[in-house]
């Protein structure tokens, strides 16, 4: 397993963090904020993991993960789901839909290298 | 309990800060510098006047340097490193980090406290956001802002070595999202105390039905067996209903479900509505029935035998909401007016004109749904009695019939918390705009 993460979200601070973390740890981060483009450029980009937020402008998470899910080529990709409503509706939804792993915000940053780690076995 | 042995280690630690030599620092305190050594490494006491001149030399109050970073300075820092498995490892340095940075300490402590704050604000309002669709808009600002906050937070906390200019953009970003963040929860606070003045919201007769009726998917099995229990039976039995005039709302909605139960069979409906792609036009040919009772029948189908949710509202000649079952991503307002643009009013201005819309709910997600919605009177008092409106909207989300091709009209759920700008149905300001 290589260590190629993209993570869709549309909050710069958030992203300025994330992306801090991760590259500390030997990641390579790209990232992507808007909805409606952001299965394609799961598709281009080919990572190892993403982080997809719930609530983007244009598109759904869930609608982006339902795509990733559809495609024979990038079926198997870990994604990891993040929310803003941690309710239980919103983690049967991500179940539902696939989702390898779902964390609710405020996450910690601690929490989100670990399932980075285990989930690309890296 | 070390800590008064450590004077010596917290003196040794600012002189090295201040990049002072032992030998300085003896000269001008007037001592030796072996004595000095001897202090610093915390083999003799000292107190008193010299204490106090070296603390003078150090430029720091002496209580600083006796008990180091105030304890309950100490004891926030730790509070915030428990939750953070990361710092656990260097949490037996917390008194040397709040030593040598008090500045960083005490800010960072502060922010400690504000995201804690702000966390339990957060969970009094997830408590709410699920029965009032009105907040959840406003409180993923929050979230997110709060969200932010906690993993700058943490990177300040957790990386020695970190670059001055990220240090300083973490800070920036730091101050940007705690002033957003004050600004918001501000800004729900004023909505919430709003809206707990109005006796009606906290719970009302309409509420205690809905509860009712939400905690059993909207189906009930029991009215469509052959030879159903009374109504009044299942009221009486219902632990939701509490207040008497709940239970009088909820025998006249049970009596109405019966009769539309008897007319609509749930077999034969669920295999028609099915067959009819859940258009109720042609459903009430069908059964020979009045859409209306279709549009209640088809919103009390199980989820499964309709191929997805439904969600119906309704409203009677003033406007006002009397029937509210919601689907994902279109949030009903639970109490005040909701948007003046939604199909549900320009049925009700045009009695038994039916109308087919596709609409679009405003947000970072644009969702589309199809609607049908129709107003028609109820002649109750005789037919020359005064004539009672109501009118009904039925939300049909794309999983369960998609929406024809097209741009669907913009609508919102209630103005206070619409985020469309310019808009000309617009009754009142958006606490989105507004507030964040």
């Amino acid at each position: 397993m290589g260590k190629h993460v993209l993570l869709i979200e549309d909050e710069p601070n958030i992203i300025e963090a994330i992306r801090f973390i991760l590259s500390r740890e030997g990641w390579r981060v790209d990232t992507h904020s808007d909805g409606t483009t952001a299965f394609g450029r799961v598709a281009e980009v080919r990572p190892d993991i993403v982080i997809l937020d719930v609530m983007l402008p244009g598109r759904s998470g869930f609608d982006i993960l339902r795509d990733i899910r559809a495609d024979t080529g990038l079926g198997a990709l870990p994604v990891l789901m993040l929310t803003a409503k941690g309710q239980v509706k919103d983690r049967e939804m991500a179940e539902r839909m696939g989702a390898s792993r779902f964390m609710a915000k405020p996450f910690s940053n601690t929490e989100v290298l670990a399932s980075v780690r285990e989930l690309t076995g890296a | 309990m070390p800590r008064s042995a450590l004077t010596g280690t917290r003196i040794r630690e600012r002189r090295t800060v201040l990049g002072m030599r032992q030998a300085e620092l003896a000269r001008r305190a007037g001592i030796s510098p072996s004595y000095l050594n001897l202090i610093e490494h915390n083999r003799r006491r000292i107190g008193g006047k010299l204490l106090v001149e070296l603390a003078r030399h150090l430029g720091v109050e002496a209580s600083a340097l006796t008990e180091g970073a105030g304890a309950a300075l100490i004891e926030t820092l730790r509070e915030a490193a428990a939750g953070q498995e990361g710092a656990a490892a260097e949490i037996d340095r917390l008194e040397e980090f709040a030593g040598r940075f008090p500045g960083w300490a005490a800010l960072l402590a502060a922010r400690h406290r504000r995201v804690r704050e702000l966390e339990r604000t957060v969970e009094m309002l997830t408590d709410r956001m699920t029965h009032d669709p009105f907040l959840s808009t406003s409180l993923h600002e929050v979230i997110s802002a709060v969200t932010s906050i906690r993993s700058t937070a943490a990177i300040l906390a957790e990386t020695e070595d970190i670059d001055p200019d990220w240090q300083r953009r973490f800070h920036r970003n730091l101050s940007d999202d705690s002033r957003r963040l004050a600004e918001g929860a501000q800004a729900l606070v004023a909505y919430l105390d709003e809206g707990a003045d109005d006796p009606g919201t906290q719970s009302s007769p309409q509420e205690e039905v809905e509860a009712y009726l939400r905690a059993r998917d909207y189906h009930l099995p029991e009215l469509e067996r052959a030879l159903p229990p009374e109504p009044a039976r299942l009221v009486g039995e219902a632990a939701e209903l509490t207040s008497a005039p709940a239970r009088e709302l909820a025998l006249g909605f049970l009596r109405r479900y019966r009769r539309d139960a008897e007319l609509m069979p749930l077999d034969a409906f669920a295999e028609a509505a099915r067959a009819e792609r859940l258009d109720p036009g042609r459903l009430a040919a069908r059964f020979g029935v009045d859409p209306g009772a279709v549009f209640r029948r088809l919103a009390a189908l199980p989820r499964a035998a309709a191929g997805g949710p439904v969600g119906l509202v309704t409203c009677d000649g003033s406007g006002t909401l009397t029937f509210r079952k919601p689907v994902e991503g279109f949030a009903l307002p639970r109490f005040g007016a909701a948007c003046p643009l939604w199909p549900l009013y320009q049925a009700l201005a045009r009695p038994m004109a039916p109308l087919r819309a596709v609409v679009e709910l405003g947000g970072p997600v644009p969702q589309r749904f199809l609607t049908y919605a129709l107003c028609q009177p109820a002649l109750a008092g005789g037919f020359d009695g005064p004539q009672v409106l109501e009118a009904a909207m039925l939300i049909l989300p794309e999983e369960t019939v998609p929406a024809p091709e097209g741009r669907g009209q913009p609508i919102g759920t209630s103005c206070r918390i619409c985020p469309r700008r310019g808009c000309v149905a617009r009754r009142e300001p958006s606490i989105l705009a507004d507030g964040f």
